[in-house]
């Protein structure tokens, strides 16, 4: 059984969507809880995964006892384990969010989150390059329909760029992956990373290609510079608890890069190592810089917020373009961090949009939230995405500073700078929403939203810094692995059908 | 046979890049077909051209790689459901915004600001 663990995450969410969709016609009042079962269930799985990976050993599964590199494999790392936690964590709270009522503004929430949450284990688990471009599939299909949640002018109008971009990165992805088989005959990464390793040299010049098409695709879904325009109109006008969710959609691009970059461009891997990478990393700073311009900017919390998301990207992918270990380890931290935390505020946003009347989370002299609940989850909240100690923002941009060592002035430069930008930007947010205007009466119409999730999200930035040790060395593990993946190409091609 | 596939494809990618240039929503999504076209001839072609090779062993002397097969019936299958998909949102989209054009902001320009966005229930 516990060998067959490993598949649950992708079999849990089926299931409850399928059951979900099947009885669509039923009351909110069942399909609420039974939504919320399989979110805990689905917890409970990746914790135990997680645990299981803690231990080191790569776990390999073979899907249909297909020997690898034939069949399609799922295979769980540190790093995989890692991503289904963070997931899985953050489905809890937003499905207890739209419990609230806002799930009646639309059909099907409950299905679809399960469907989004089966996209993403799926993209997370999977070994073969082809599978993960499904599994984007089904985390994008699911996303179109969640982000048009409830309709009205905003959504939509985001939407369709979001779709038509988004149809336009498969077509490429499927490109670049349709030329990397035709160069080395397998969909296998394991394999493939082996073999681009010992690629012919008149070959190299069209893998490299096939490689920054593949860079390409990821860095539009984690909305890198000149591909991210995307994003901030997205993420604002989606439903706060929805928008809490897609925290982890733009880290989906920045896992590939990670896992798909460090298996087949690595260090070892010959005349294409190092693939795109100092591209991305002043790509990286552009979107830092940008992304910071937006957050001053903003003229509502959730744009501040859908900003913040880019910061992140920024900070991010320039962290991992710094290609040490220890950069690596800080960037991990950086991201799980800040998705976690940038959930927790888009749900504190959600709150401030139905107490606010039709002021909403805008940035004008309105009405003021009095709740001092509501004001310390947005005061614990900006201080972690700030990065002021002592909250694990500060954690993660020391680890990050740190890393990058003096040489890196303008990587020092600009995070700190940043971290000033983002403090005025929710000062001013802060202050506007809590301090000024009268007492807020929220409309009679206004879908209530509870406080409750958040103060299961926000408590983790603590956890994170009281439980450093374990974390960062399960961090540190994750990394050497990621830049050393001879290990796990021999995990996945040693795993016998049958075996495993 | 390869000159033909490759201008083929590269036709067909052609004509779905300047259709989705028109960024009104119709040529967009034709021009997004097109593209899927092209893309799933490309995937087809990655198993490397052949005629009288079936990719079924034991019926004739040399075989067809039969994965690209299976992965562009993959391919097809997702690009059904996806061009279902944008086609209900477009449709949407023009009864919401009442113009066709991707980008709401050409409409503002045109004549003026928005009117106020209603939330309607699908």
């Amino acid at each position: 059984m516990s060998a067959h663990l490993l598949i649950l995450p992708i079999l849990l969410p089926l299931l409850a969507g399928a059951v979900l969709l099947l009885f669509s016609g039923a009351r909110l009042a069942w399909k609420r809880p039974l939504n919320l079962i399989a979110c805990v269930l689905l917890l409970g799985v990746t914790l135990a995964l997680l645990i299981k990976a803690a231990g080191g050993e790569t776990q390999v599964y073979v899907l249909g006892d297909w020997a690898p590199p034939f069949g399609i494999v799922l295979v769980l790392d540190r790093f995989s384990a890692l991503l289904l936690v963070v997931t899985a964590v953050l489905a809890v709270p937003v499905t207890l969010a739209m419990s609230a009522g806002t799930d009646r503004s639309g059909q099907n929430f409950h299905a679809l989150l399960q469907f989004q949450l089966m996209g993403l284990n799926g993209a997370f688990l999977t070994g073969d390059l082809f599978n993960l471009f499904v599994f984007f599939e089904v985390l994008l299909i699911a996303s179109y329909a969640l982000l048009v949640f409830g309709g009205g002018r905003a959504r939509v109008a985001a939407s369709m760029h979001y779709v038509f971009l988004n149809l336009v990165g498969s077509a490429v992805f499927i490109i670049a992956v349709g030329l990397l088989y035709g160069l080395t005959g397998t969909l296998n990464m394991a394999d493939m990373a082996q073999r681009l390793a010992t690629l012919p040299a008149e070959d190299v010049a069209l893998a490299r290609a096939a490689g920054l098409l593949l860079l390409l695709v990821f860095a539009m879904k984690a909305a890198l510079l000149p591909l991210g325009m995307w994003l901030p109109a997205a993420y604002a006008s989606a439903a706060a608890p929805i928008a809490a969710l897609f925290a982890i959609m733009s880290k989906v691009g920045i896992y590939a890069i990670f896992r798909v970059h460090g298996l087949l461009f690595g260090d070892h891997a010959g005349a294409l190592a190092g693939l795109g990478q100092t591209l991305i990393g002043w790509l990286a700073l552009g979107t830092l810089v940008l992304g910071v311009c937006g957050m001053l900017g903003a003229r509502s919390l959730r744009s501040l917020l859908a900003w913040q998301v880019m910061v992140s990207v920024g900070t991010l992918l320039a962290g991992w373009s710094l290609g040490t270990a220890a950069a690596w380890q800080g960037a991990l931290f950086y991201l799980v961090h800040s998705t976690w935390l940038t959930a927790a505020m888009f749900l504190v946003a959600g709150v401030v949009v139905s107490r606010r009347g039709i002021a909403e989370d805008g940035f004008m002299i309105s009405q003021r939230i009095a709740s001092p609940a509501v004001g310390l989850a947005f005061l614990a909240g900006a201080v972690a995405l700030i990065g002021l100690p002592p909250l694990s923002g500060f954690v993660g941009k020391a680890l990050l500073l740190q890393a990058a060592g003096t040489a890196e002035a303008l990587f020092w430069i600009l995070l700190l700078v940043a971290g000033l930008a983002a403090l005025l930007a929710f000062t001013r947010a802060g202050s506007t929403l809590f301090w000024r205007g009268e007492p807020a009466t929220p409309r009679s119409s206004a879908v209530p939203m509870p406080m409750a999730p958040v103060w299961m999200l926000l408590p983790l930035s603590l956890l994170l810094v009281l439980a450093g040790d374990p974390v960062l060395t399960y961090l540190e593990a994750t990394a050497e692995a990621l830049k050393t993946p001879q290990a796990l190409i021999d995990a996945v091609l040693g795993a016998r059908a049958g075996g495993s | 046979m390869e000159a033909l596939m490759a201008v083929c494809i590269g036709v067909l990618t052609a004509c779905g890049v300047y259709l989705m240039l028109r960024a009104r929503t119709f040529p967009v999504v034709m021009g997004l077909m097109l593209l899927g076209y092209a893309v799933n001839l490309f995937l087809f072609a990655m198993g490397r051209l052949a005629t009288e090779a079936p990719a079924v062993i034991g019926r004739a002397e040399s075989h067809a790689d039969p994965l690209p097969q299976a992965l562009v019936l993959t391919a097809i299958v997702i690009g059904f459901a996806m061009t279902a998909y944008v086609v209900i949102l477009v449709i949407r989209a023009r009864k919401t915004l009442n113009h066709d054009y991707v980008d709401d902001r050409v409409n503002e320009r045109a004549h003026g600001a928005p009117e106020k966005s209603q939330g309607t229930r699908s």
